[in-house]
């Protein structure tokens, strides 16, 4: 199925490359989401909104099986990628997460090299050709706009260079694995403006290739940068639509008190 | 006056504190005093490089000795720290936190059985198994290295645990998102990341199986000569000084001291070393 925006006067949507449908998800007794329905547009930055504890971070976890590390998680509803279950029995998880990348809400470069950390997704998948994995390394540090900094410094301990360097290895490790997705954790709450910019520039510039869901605390940040918004409040996808219009004109009263700066 | 608890308390520990380190360099100072003279004596490399010992013949060379404590030591570490290392593994990564927190207090407890326990096991088990199997009389170098591997597991799989389980989540998270399986997240990142600790750990064990002796006596069989198979027996450092000690007199007893001021400098530069390890940040 293909949910539709909440508010009838919204553009028709692209492609989904994602779809959540009716997605019901418990912590042991406690219910993080409740039915929540929609899509993930091909190409475009899907941004996810709302006060602490909404939801919003288990939403993201929930598209690439990041949470199946809790213990005691249950998932019901359908998530589609390309219009197959990722919850399928038959899903290989290490796969589904190749083509679903995650960026984190700190910067987790690992303590290696900044080589080593690029090139850490290839060799999991067990590839050794030498040119191949310079290749690779070269084409995801210029993807995200590290190549210049770093290629003197290939062989340096990634965990030294400043923190929003870090991120975007982190985002280059990713892009060396060729993702369809990018999942963003609040990306940028652990830089300064001026990374943050970067960071922010780095998204628009990715999602010709790729498409991208980000969570954010940061309000100014979705509006900026995202096409579609979806607001979320205590497990409940309150609203989605286009960003502009879910902005200047939300349907719901309660998207109209949070992005007010009424709670949250 | 009132003088409140706080700082008697204070002066009180910190007088218990300094007797302590200072009981640790009396020990020190009086070994070095005992056997210094001695090694000056009879020639610091004549003491370390040649291997006959006849204390009543004044012979005193230590070489097979020092020989037998290393290969002693060599193959615990061969048993023990893979062993170890492994077991550390498994607890902290693919075990439940709450059977975790039942097997880490028991292999903790492994280290407070007396050595003479397991001295005893390698007579009675280890030594006739060797014996029937490979050859040998059984009490040799192979069943010390065993019961000493099986001594260090603790020390290693503790410290191991507990470098192990302060590696940040966020590394298994990000190696996980990249479509690594658990196993390669472990041996690729979160392993990398806790080297020192887990380096720190072989070295202390290290250090314990050389100069671990109630257990050495009981099974390597104490023979005073060069090994050329580990089953033949051996007589390790700390066993040499343990068993000749008591009859002990003049050179003898100062040749005695002097193998001692040996022993403390290897036990003093492994745990340098550990404590180096340890200091070493990770993400090199």
């Amino acid at each position: 199925m293909i949910p539709t925006p909440t508010n009838p006067s919204d553009p028709p949507l692209p492609t989904a490359k994602m779809v959540v449908a009716k997605l019901d998800l418990f912590y042991g007794a406690f219910q993080a989401l409740r039915q929540v329905t929609m899509p993930f547009a091909k190409n475009h930055i899907t941004a996810l909104i709302g006060p602490s504890g909404c939801g919003k971070s288990t939403l993201l976890r929930v598209l690439n099986r990041m949470n199946d590390l809790i213990p005691g998680v249950l998932v019901q509803g359908r998530v589609e990628l390309d219009g197959l279950d990722i919850y399928a029995p038959a899903t290989d998880v290490c796969e589904l997460r190749t083509r679903v990348g995650m960026v984190f809400q700190r910067p987790n470069p690992f303590p290696l090299s900044v080589r080593d950390n690029v090139l850490f997704g290839l060799r999991v998948a067990g590839v050794h050709h030498r040119a191949r994995l310079d290749e690779t390394m070269e084409r995801s540090l210029r993807a995200a706009w590290l190549w210049d900094n770093l290629k003197d410094r290939l062989h340096h301990p990634a965990l030294e260079l400043p923190l929003d360097q870090q991120q975007r290895l982190c985002v280059a490790r990713l892009l060396a694995v060729s993702p369809e997705v990018i999942l963003m954790d609040e990306p940028c709450s652990a830089l300064d403006p001026i990374a943050t910019a970067k960071i922010e520039e780095l998204m628009l510039e990715l999602k010709r290739d790729y498409s991208i869901v980000i969570v954010t605390h940061n309000m100014q940040q979705a509006a900026r940068i995202s096409d579609y918004t979806g607001y979320m409040l205590l497990g409940d996808m309150v609203e989605f639509g286009d960003t502009g219009r879910l902005f200047t004109n939300p349907a719901d009263t309660r998207t109209q008190d949070y992005i007010s700066g009424r709670y949250g | 006056m009132r003088i409140s608890g706080d700082k008697i308390a204070k002066y009180v520990f910190l007088a218990i504190a300094c007797s302590a380190i200072a009981s640790l360099l009396l020990i020190a100072l009086f070994i070095l005093l005992e056997g210094l003279p001695f090694i000056l004596r009879y020639g610091p490399w004549k003491f370390l490089s040649t291997s006959d010992w006849r204390p009543h013949e004044g012979a005193f060379g230590i070489a097979p000795m020092i020989i037998s404590s290393l290969w002693i030591t060599a193959g615990a570490m061969l048993i023990g720290a893979p062993l170890g290392v492994a077991g550390a593994v498994f607890l902290s990564e693919f075990v439940p936190k709450s059977v975790m927190c039942i097997i880490k207090p028991t292999i903790e407890l492994l280290a407070g059985i007396p050595s003479v326990v397991y001295g005893f096991i390698g007579v009675m088990v280890l030594a006739p198994l060797i014996r029937t199997n490979l050859g040998g009389p059984g009490l040799s170098l192979l069943a010390a290295a065993v019961i000493l591997g099986i001594m260090v597991l603790p020390t290693i799989i503790s410290i191991s645990v507990d470098a192990i389980g302060a590696v940040p989540n966020a590394f298994r998270e990000g190696a996980l998102a990249l479509g690594a399986t658990r196993w390669q997240a472990v041996r690729m990142v979160v392993l990398k990341a806790a080297r020192s600790g887990i380096i720190a750990s072989i070295i202390l064990a290290m250090g314990r199986a050389v100069g671990e002796t109630m257990a050495v006596i009981m099974v390597a069989g104490n023979t005073i000569r060069t090994p050329h198979s580990a089953l033949e027996p051996v007589r390790t450092l700390t066993a040499n000084i343990a068993i000749e000690m008591s009859a002990a007199t003049g050179m003898h007893r100062q040749a005695l001291f002097a193998t001692g001021v040996v022993l403390f400098v290897v036990i003093m530069i492994l745990n340098s070393l550990a404590m180096a390890a340890m200091r070493r940040k990770g993400g090199r």
